[in-house]
């Protein structure tokens, strides 16, 4: 499984999106550009706090894309999240075990670090691990009444998606115009 | 007093979700907030705060992040690359460590560089020094949700004084 599967498997659903700054942000607008979409294209390691943030908000659901990478770099939004996360969220950590919109340097996933068990241990009662796109679409379709932390192992790999050619400005007007009216 | 004027403020000016780290000098006011229908996240670290903040704001809903100034230095690039990037609503309230009378040594680097941190990123701020300010805070918080934009404030230690 490549991320760009996972991805197009979370962007089938009808839900809010918000993706990782780099390839989980191109790969999403080349699959399925939509204005529930929100392209995070800076502030790495955020992607899930943010998800948060809309997920305690509004009572749409929440999808969140995230890497391994991104998840080390602000390993205490698994303890928040733990806390405060409402049913409506759901957070899925592309484990592809590199930093893969930079040229894919190991992280320590490659290693002996696992993120699961991270999960679990700041307190999270949901996590599953997913290996293939039917065991991912089973694992999104069951998290409603529970927040949810899927971990989904992939290959490294990118897909030939180019760079998002909207503003930010224009990702976030209509983003929030698509929150406001209920979606 | 001066801390529930100051959760009294954040109430006024519309905010609807604090998120936050505790400081010494911040704890009464975290409380007093507690007492109010306000909800409060705290986060482990402040970055995620602006990013939990920035979520609410997409959906429309005035965030605030409380925290110490020396939290400020963990922020500065989602501020910069998140906030004001996306032209996001937030107010920073934070206690301003590292003046006359700090009592620890490290708090002073970080109390000297954060207003002008600020000025590198274009936020306005401004010092929060007796209890006519507070009145002054309202307006600046709800000022930054009516233009979209980011503001700050430092709460100084002589705030208390007067009470101490």
């Amino acid at each position: 499984m490549l991320r760009g599967d996972i991805i197009r498997e979370i962007a089938r659903r009808d839900w809010l999106i918000v993706a990782n700054i780099g390839y989980p942000c191109r790969e999403l607008f080349a699959a399925a550009d939509k204005p529930g979409n929100f392209y995070m294209l800076g502030s790495m390691g955020l992607a899930s706090s943010l998800g948060l943030g809309l997920a305690v908000s509004q009572p749409g659901p929440v999808c969140v894309i995230e890497g391994d990478g991104s998840v080390l770099m602000n390993l205490g939004t698994l303890a928040t999240i733990a806390h405060h996360a409402p049913a409506n969220y759901c957070l899925v950590i592309v484990d592809n075990k590199v930093y893969g919109s930079t040229g894919n340097q190991p992280t320590c996933t490659a290693g002996l670090t696992d993120l699961a068990a991270i999960a679990r241990g700041a307190g999270n009662k949901n996590v599953v691990r997913v290996t293939t796109p039917a065991e991912l679409a089973l694992a999104l379709d069951k998290h409603t009444g529970l927040p949810a932390i899927i971990i989904a192992d992939a290959e490294p790999g990118n897909e030939n998606a180019p760079v998002i050619p909207l503003s930010a400005i224009e990702i976030k007007e209509r983003f929030m115009a698509h929150v406001k009216k209920g979606f | 007093m001066i801390d529930r004027q100051i959760a009294e403020a954040l109430q006024a000016s519309g905010v609807e979700l604090v998120v936050s780290l505790p400081c010494a000098m911040l704890s009464g006011i975290l409380d007093e907030v507690d007492g109010l229908t306000i909800r409060r996240i705290p986060v482990c670290r402040e970055e995620e705060g602006i990013g939990i903040a920035a979520g609410a704001a997409l959906a429309g809903k005035n965030a605030v992040l409380i925290m110490q100034n020396s939290g400020l230095g963990n922020s500065l690039n989602a501020l910069a690359s998140l906030t004001c990037f996306y032209q996001l609503p937030l107010f920073l309230l934070m206690s301003h460590r590292g003046g006359r009378g700090e009592q620890i040594s490290a708090q002073i680097p970080m109390g000297l560089a954060a207003p002008r941190l600020l000025d590198v990123v274009s936020i306005e701020h401004k010092p929060i020094k007796s209890r006519p300010d507070i009145k002054q805070l309202e307006f600046l918080i709800r000022h930054t949700y009516e233009t979209g934009t980011v503001g700050a404030a430092f709460l100084s230690p002589e705030l208390w004084h007067a009470e101490r």
